[in-house]
């Protein structure tokens, strides 16, 4: 079985069935990284480039990684959103790297819808790695691997997210995920950072935080990002860490095991006490390991590699 | 020369005329609508009561004879709120480009918004817009003038020389005014004139950034949004400033149910407010912008379901009493661009008829009496324009005959305004303008 697309630009237009097949095959990938040589040539030969009109860290080392274990020849761009104003065009951008022939373009952009701009008009297999506040898929992806690999399921579980749902593309990508594999969502949030329609996401909203987190199984916690909404959203990040933040004392009254979470980078102290992000239950870390997984998953699928058996 | 259009069904409320009647123009005027094959018709007249040998048989050698059988012969459209870009982007659109889409969209008069670069601040640019619209030869071009200096929204433009330079109305389009003290004092000065103003209602405080309605489609999207109160607030404003100076308002591309509902209130206690609603508020709503293409991108953004209804109901009751496109040309690279970079706005002026009578008159919605109204009648008698939107003897000659049940697939190379930014390409239309007749010349027919 093969994913029957060639571009991974949004959750919203999975099928389940292709999510837990990218999961599985991510599973199978997990285990090149405890090799002493982490590489295997399922991807020799091929060209991955990243594309990213904003900074990351994260995301475009996983995607490095994850091409380099698979052998794939990997190109990294960085540029700033703003020189495209003056500059080339996204548009031109993609031609030009069509000319050159990758087999896959990993974009990060800050403009929802902008991966679709390289989707339509490229012969590479695209993948979304954050558009604006739309989606940001492999994050849910990789989520939604690590909380299976820690609770052995996902269906019927409860996960509860917390922060600044409405800029948050990871929050629009796992809410759609989770709900595709059975997992009921709650929100929740200061008002001002709460969507306007979420019944339109298929979440229940709330600005009760300990509300939110008292039967979860896993609290997603969502870095704040002043810099993203301006100083009318919220009065001071004391007063949002007083309100929201998970501390010590919310986790106390949450379910006993609750499991953390946090797409990082966290803002410790803001919106996670430095105890729980290290905490034994928190699996901040375990996300970033699964990140190189499910992206070397997803590589492998989309450049037309058959799953391979366990 | 003589123009004889004869056997169509002749439409022209101003006059309470609705029958099939011919119409005869000599020298750019309307000079009889008659009975059909009677030389000497009179306008209004009873059905049955012909008036045989009545005076002139000014039928007799007319230079062109126009059959119109099973056709609607009606006084030509009038667009009140068109982007031209000519001076300053005439790689978008020219004034000769945007007249020949005017005509083919069966549009005889056009209204030019201000925002052009120069912006149309002073009588020089208006009077060199004129000139071109002349040159042009196609259609009626009445520039609007900008209310504030530049645009910038802090001093009054010289109202009174730019109505002396041909202005008919006064907006800063494009931009809203945001300066409540100036609007007021604009409002004033221009009931000295008694010309309109056309403010495009936007709070930019409470838009700022936005690029779609802020709705169900732009949670899922993430795309950041303009809420319905962005328009309605200044909607609000304008009409409690327009009630305190008594001055002449028209709200621009009305586009929020809340707006309608301000519009019909004060116009039930007096105030001198109209509106006007573009077809692709009339017809699109927010759904069409999943997708992300920049051609469902405009300022006012597309609206929900709920909207529509409302502007629909607004249109039918009179509440809003004109339907305008808002015609604005883009660069096909300007709008080949990602969503939040694309600029605002849509091309409306070939498709407006088309889609009016493929979705409001098809679907029983407006006769074609209401659409003239909304298209011809209203706007004249808002902008003052003498001698438009009618067929009385002694009106100019600017006539559009239509189609309306006439099948036809919106294609991109068929369009004449230079750009192509249009959501309705390949829609599939029924009903559409098949001659443009501008001062008793034809400027535009179908073959």
């Amino acid at each position: 079985m093969t994913l029957k697309r060639k571009d991974l630009l949004t959750i919203r237009e999975l099928e389940p069935e292709e999510i837990f097949l990218i999961l599985e095959t991510a599973d199978s990938m997990k285990e090149i990284a405890s090799r002493e040589i982490k590489k295997v040539p399922a991807l020799r030969g091929k060209t991955v480039i990243n594309l990213f009109y904003e900074p990351s860290t994260r995301t475009r080392t996983s995607f490095e990684i994850a091409g380099k274990w698979l052998s794939a020849d990997v190109v990294n761009i960085s540029t700033s959103a703003s020189s495209v104003t003056k500059g080339e065009s996204l548009l031109d951008t993609g031609k030009t790297l069509q000319a050159m022939h990758p087999d896959v373009v990993v974009i990060r952009h800050p403009v929802p819808g902008a991966p679709k701009i390289l989707a339509d008009r490229l012969q590479a297999s695209i993948i979304n790695a954050g558009d604006g506040a739309h989606e940001h898929p492999t994050q849910a992806l990789l989520d939604l691997f690590t909380i299976r690999e820690r609770l052995g399921r996902l269906e019927g579980l409860k996960v509860a997210i917390v922060g600044d749902i409405s800029h948050s593309r990871v929050a629009r990508s796992n809410i759609q995920a989770m709900r595709k594999v059975g997992i009921e969502v709650r929100v929740a949030g200061p008002a001002t950072l709460l969507p306007r329609f979420p019944e339109q996401l298929g979440v229940e909203a709330t600005t009760d935080v300990e509300d939110a987190i008292a039967d979860a199984d896993v609290i997603m916690m969502l870095r704040i990002q002043r810099e993203r909404h301006g100083p009318t959203m919220l009065p001071s990040l004391r007063e949002y860490s007083r309100l929201f933040g998970l501390t010590v004392e919310r986790v106390k009254k949450a379910k006993e095991g609750v499991l953390i979470m946090h797409p990082g980078p966290i803002n410790r102290g803001v919106e996670i006490a430095p105890e729980v992000a290290d905490g034994p239950y928190s699996l901040i870390l375990d996300q970033v390991t699964n990140g190189v997984a499910i992206r070397m998953g997803l590589l492998y699928l989309l450049t037309g590699g058959q799953r391979t058996e366990r | 020369m003589r123009l004889l259009i004869t056997g169509g069904r002749v439409i022209d409320p101003a006059n309470g005329v609705d029958d099939i009647l011919d119409v005869l123009v000599e020298e750019g005027q309307i000079l009889q609508v008659g009975r059909e094959g009677q030389g000497s018709g009179v306008r209004g007249q009873g059905k049955k009561n012909k008036k045989p040998g009545n005076q002139e048989p000014s039928t007799t050698n007319p230079d062109r004879v126009i059959d119109a059988t099973g056709k609607i012969v009606i006084p030509g459209l009038i667009d009140m709120h068109v982007h031209l870009r000519e001076p300053g982007r005439e790689d978008e659109e020219t004034i000769a480009s945007g007249s020949a889409a005017a005509a083919r969209g069966g549009f005889t008069s056009i209204c030019c918004m201000p925002n052009t670069e120069p912006v149309n601040d002073t009588a020089s640019v208006s009077e060199y817009i004129r000139e071109l619209a002349q040159k042009a030869g196609r259609v009626n071009i009445f520039p609007i003038g900008c209310i504030s200096k530049g645009e910038r929204g802090q001093e009054l433009a010289e109202i009174g020389e730019l109505v002396a330079a041909g202005c008919v109305g006064f907006s800063d389009d494009g931009k809203p005014v945001a300066d409540a003290e100036l609007m007021r004092r604009a409002m004033e000065y221009a009931t000295m004139f008694d010309v309109p103003l056309l403010p495009h209602c936007e709070d930019p405080s409470l838009s700022a950034g936005g690029v779609m309605h802020e709705g169900r489609v732009s949670t899922e999207l993430g795309l950041k949004g303009i809420p319905s109160a962005a328009e309605a607030v200044m909607v609000g404003r304008d009409i409690l400033l327009s009630e305190y100076t008594g001055a002449r308002l028209h709200i621009c591309h009305v586009s929020a149910a809340e707006s309608v509902r301000l519009i019909r209130e004060a116009r039930a206690r007096g105030v001198r407010v109209s509106g006007e609603a573009t077809p692709h508020h009339l017809i699109l709503t927010d759904e069409a912008v999943r997708g992300f293409h920049t051609n469902t991108k405009m300022n006012p953004p597309l609206r929900a379901a709920e909207d529509i209804t409302a502007l629909r109901e607004a249109l039918i009751d009179g509440t809003i009493e004109v339907i305008a496109t808002d015609h604005a040309p883009h660069a096909r690279s300007e709008k080949e661009m990602e969503f939040d970079y694309a600029p605002f706005g849509i091309i409306g002026l070939e498709t407006a008829l088309g889609l009016i009578l493929t979705e409001l008159y098809h679907s029983r919605l407006l006769t074609l009496p209401m659409i003239v109204e909304r298209m011809a009648v209203n706007p004249a008698r808002i902008l003052k324009l003498k001698h438009k939107g009618t067929l009385a003897p002694g009106a100019d000659a600017d006539i559009t005959v239509l189609d309306p049940d006439r099948e036809w697939t919106v294609e991109e190379r068929e369009l004449q305004s230079k750009s192509k930014n249009s959501p309705f390409i390949g829609w599939k239309l029924k009903g559409k303008p098949v001659m443009t007749i501008v001062a008793g010349q034809v400027v535009w027919e179908t073959t």
